[in-house]
C-alpha cells in the first residue's frame, strides 16, 4: 500500500479538523450540538466564490502566485468569506440560536439548528444550483517528495496554514482573557457569570471562531475537491466524529481527532474502497462512545 | 371526480404512512424524550427488510426469498426494531446530544449500504417488483388506491390504539415518569437505560413497518428516498402537531403533507420545468423557517399542550451523575 494516504489523510484531517472545532465549542461553551455548522462551511465557501467572482469583475484576470493555483483575490476573498460566515452566525444566533438556547429543553436549539440546516442548504441549491463548481479548473502537477508520495503547491500551502490557525486558536483560548472567559464559561456557566463574566461577548467570540475556521475549512475543500451546496452537510458526521473523539471542549483535541479520522478515511479508501469512506466516521464515533465517551482529552462532566 | 377520488386516496395513503413514523417518532420524543434525527435510516432499514423478504427470487442478487407480505412487514419491525435497540444500548447511556449524533450516524450509514451494497440492495437503481397488496386490482386504480388506504388506515389506527393503550399502561407511566422527574423514578427502582432503550426499540419498529408499508404500497424503493429531508419532513409533522399526542402525530402529519404537496404542485404550475428543482428547493427552505418559527412561537406545536416535561438541565446532570457511579 503507498504511503499517499498520508498526506491525503492530513489534507482532509485538516478539513475536519477546522470544522471540528467550531463544533466542539459550540457544544461546550453553547451547549448545543449544531447542525447547521456544516451549512456555514458551504455558505463561507460560496461567500468567498462570489467575492473572487466580483474582484476578477473588477481587476480582469490575475495572475497566479507562482506555484500555486490561485492568486491575491482568493486569500482577500477569503478574509472576506470567513467574515462574512462570522456574520451570519452572528444573525442566526441573534434571531434563533439565543432564544431557544432560553427554552427549558437544551435540544430544542439542537432541532432548530437542524432545521436551519435544511434552510440554508436549499437556500444555497436555490442561488447557485446544485451543480458542482471551483475555484480553479487548473491542473497543479504534484511534486515528489520520496517513500512514493506525492503532494501539490496547493497542498503543502494549505497544510501550513492549517498549522498556523490551529497554533492561533490555541494561543488565543489559553493565553489570553477571552479564552480563559470560555473556558469559564464552558466549565460552569452560573460560577462564569456570577465571576463577572460577559457572558454576550463570550458567545459571540465562540460563533466568530467556529465560523471563520469553518469557511476555511470550506474554502480549502474548495480548492483541493469542488464546491457543493451539500459539501458542508456531508461533512457533518466526520466533524462530530472529530469533536467526540478528541473530547468535547478540546481544541488539540478536535484537531487531532480530525486527523485521526482523516488518516483512517484515506487508508480506508485504499484497502477498502471511496464508495465506503463515510463510514469510517461513524465506525471510529461508536467506537469512542462504547470505549471512552469523553473523548481523548475531554473532562467529565460537572 | 373519480380521478379526484382517487388521487384523494393515494394522497391520504401517502398521508397516513407518514403519520405512523410520526406515531414512532412521538413514542421516542415525545413520550420518553429521545432524539432521533436519523429516524430516515429505520424508515429504510423497514423498507429494504421487507422488500429483500417478499421479492420473487432474483439470481443476481442475494434478496429475493419470495414470502409473504405480512411476513416481510414482520420482518420489517423486528430488523428495526433490534437496529433502533442497539443504537440505543450504544448511546442512552450519555447525553442526549450524543443519541442525535449517534442516529444522524446511522441514517447516514445506511444510506450508504442502500447504495453501495448492489448485490443486497440493487445500489442507485433500488429494488423493483415489490408484490404490492391487491396487485390485482391494479388493472382499475381506483379499487386499488382505496384497497390500499383501507390497509394502511387499519394498520395506523391499529398503531394507534396500541400507542395510546401503551400510554395509558404501567410502561407508558414510568416513561412519563422518567421524563418528568428521572430522580424519583430511579429511586422507585426503575432502570432509565432500559426502558428508554424500550422505548426507542418500539418507535424504530414502528418506522420499519411504515417503510415497509410504503416500499409494498409503490412497488419500488430506491435510496433517493430515504435522504435527511424524510427525516425532517416528519419532524416538521411531529411538531406542528405537537409532540406528546398521538392524534397530534396524525394530525400534524396529514397536514404537513397537504401544505407540502400542495406547494408542490403550485411549484409544478408556476415555474418552467428547468426552474422545478430550483423551485423545490425554495420550498424546502419554507418548512425549513416554518419549523424554525414554530420552534420560537409555540414549541409545544400548534395542538400541544404546555410542557409538561422535566427541565433538561436535570436531566442531563441526573443522567451525568449515574453514568458517573
Amino acid at each position: 500500500m503507498s504511503l499517499q494516504f498520508v498526506v491525503d489523510g492530513l489534507l482532509t484531517g485538516s478539513m475536519i479538523g477546522l470544522g471540528a472545532i467550531g463544533v466542539t465549542l459550540t457544544y461546550s461553551i453553547l451547549r448545543f450540538s449544531n447542525f447547521a455548522h456544516g451549512d456555514f462551511m458551504a455558505w463561507g465557501t460560496y461567500a468567498t466564490l462570489t467575492v473572487v467572482g466580483a474582484i476578477a469583475a473588477m481587476f480582469g484576470k490575475v495572475a497566479p502566485i507562482a506555484p500555486l493555483s490561485f492568486g491575491w483575490p482568493l486569500i482577500v476573498a477569503l478574509v472576506v468569506g470567513a467574515a462574512f460566515t462570522a456574520l451570519l452566525a452572528l444573525l442566526l444566533d441573534k434571531v434563533l440560536f439565543s432564544r431557544l438556547r432560553k427554552q427549558e429543553q437544551a435540544i430544542i436549539a439542537v432541532m432548530g439548528s437542524f432545521g436551519a440546516s435544511m434552510a440554508l442548504r436549499s437556500l444555497l441549491e436555490f442561488i447557485f444550483t446544485s451543480r458542482p463548481t471551483y475555484f480553479s479548473r487548473a491542473i497543479q502537477i504534484a511534486m515528489p517528495v520520496g517513500f512514493g508520495i506525492r503532494i501539490t503547491p496547493d497542498q503543502i500551502a494549505l497544510l501550513i496554514l492549517t498549522a498556523a490557525l490551529v497554533l492561533a486558536v490555541h494561543l488565543l483560548t489559553t493565553r489570553t482573557q477571552t479564552g480563559r472567559s470560555m473556558q469559564a464559561m464552558s466549565q460552569n456557566p452560573a460560577l462564569a457569570r456570577i465571576a463577572g463574566i460577559d457572558v454576550a461577548s463570550v458567545v459571540r467570540v465562540t460563533w466568530v471562531i467556529g465560523a471563520a475556521l469553518a469557511c476555511v475549512a470550506g474554502v480549502m475543500i474548495g480548492v483541493l475537491v469542488q464546491i457543493r451546496p451539500l459539501m458542508g452537510f456531508d461533512m457533518l458526521l466526520p466533524m462530530f466524529a472529530a469533536a467526540i473523539l478528541g473530547g468535547i471542549g478540546s481544541i488539540p483535541g478536535a484537531v487531532l481527532g480530525g486527523l485521526i479520522i482523516g488518516l483512517a478515511e484515506a487508508g480506508a479508501v485504499q484497502l477498502i474502497g471511496a464508495e465506503w469512506r463515510a463510514a469510517v466516521s461513524f465506525i471510529i464515533l461508536m467506537a469512542v462512545l462504547i470505549v471512552r465517551p469523553i473523548g481523548l482529552f475531554g473532562v467529565r462532566e460537572r | 371526480m373519480i380521478d379526484l377520488v382517487g388521487y384523494g386516496a393515494f394522497f391520504l395513503t401517502t398521508a397516513l404512512i407518514f403519520s405512523l413514523v410520526t406515531l414512532g417518532l412521538n413514542l421516542q420524543w415525545g413520550l420518553t424524550g429521545l432524539f432521533n434525527v436519523g429516524l430516515a435510516g429505520f424508515v429504510a432499514i423497514g423498507a429494504y427488510t421487507s422488500a429483500l423478504l417478499t421479492t420473487p427470487d432474483d439470481p443476481a442478487g442475494l434478496g429475493g426469498l419470495g414470502l409473504p407480505i405480512l411476513v416481510g412487514w414482520l420482518g420489517a419491525m423486528l430488523v428495526g426494531g433490534v437496529a433502533a435497540a442497539l443504537t440505543g444500548i450504544a448511546t442512552l447511556r450519555l447525553r442526549s446530544d450524543y443519541l442525535a449524533i449517534t442516529t444522524f450516524g446511522v441514517a447516514v450509514v445506511v444510506q450508504l449500504v442502500a447504495l453501495n451494497a448492489q448485490k443486497l440492495t440493487g445500489g442507485p437503481f433500488g429494488i423493483g417488483f415489490i408484490p404490492r397488496p391487491f396487485g390485482g386490482l391494479a388493472e382499475t386504480p381506483l379499487l386499488f388506491n382505496l384497497s390500499n388506504l383501507a390497509i394502511v388506515s387499519a394498520v395506523t389506527l391499529a398503531a394507534y390504539l396500541a400507542l395510546e393503550h401503551l400510554t395509558r399502561s404501567p410502561w407508558g407511566r414510568v416513561l412519563k415518569a422518567l421524563r418528568e422527574d428521572e430522580r424519583a423514578a430511579i429511586s422507585l427502582g426503575k432502570s432509565a437505560r432500559f426502558y428508554r432503550v424500550q422505548a426507542f426499540a418500539v418507535g424504530g419498529a414502528i418506522m420499519a413497518l411504515a417503510g415497509a408499508l410504503q416500499a409494498h404500497f409503490i412497488g419500488f424503493i430506491a435510496p433517493d428516498n430515504y435522504l435527511s429531508i424524510l427525516t425532517f419532513q416528519v419532524w416538521v409533522m411531529l411538531i406542528v402537531g405537537g409532540s406528546g399526542s398521538n392524534a397530534g402525530a396524525i394530525a400534524g402529519s396529514v397536514l404537513v403533507w397537504a401544505i407540502w404537496a400542495g406547494s408542490g404542485t403550485l411549484t409544478s404550475v408556476l415555474f418552467a420545468p428547468e426552474q422545478q428543482a430550483r423551485a423545490a428547493s425554495l420550498q424546502i427552505v419554507a418548512i425549513g423557517v416554518m419549523l424554525c418559527v414554530i420552534l420560537l412561537v409555540r414549541p409545544n406545536g400548534l395542538f400541544g399542550e404546555r410542557p409538561r416535561r422535566a427541565r433538561f438541565g436535570k436531566l442531563t446532570k441526573s443522567t451525568a451523575s449515574e453514568s458517573g457511579s
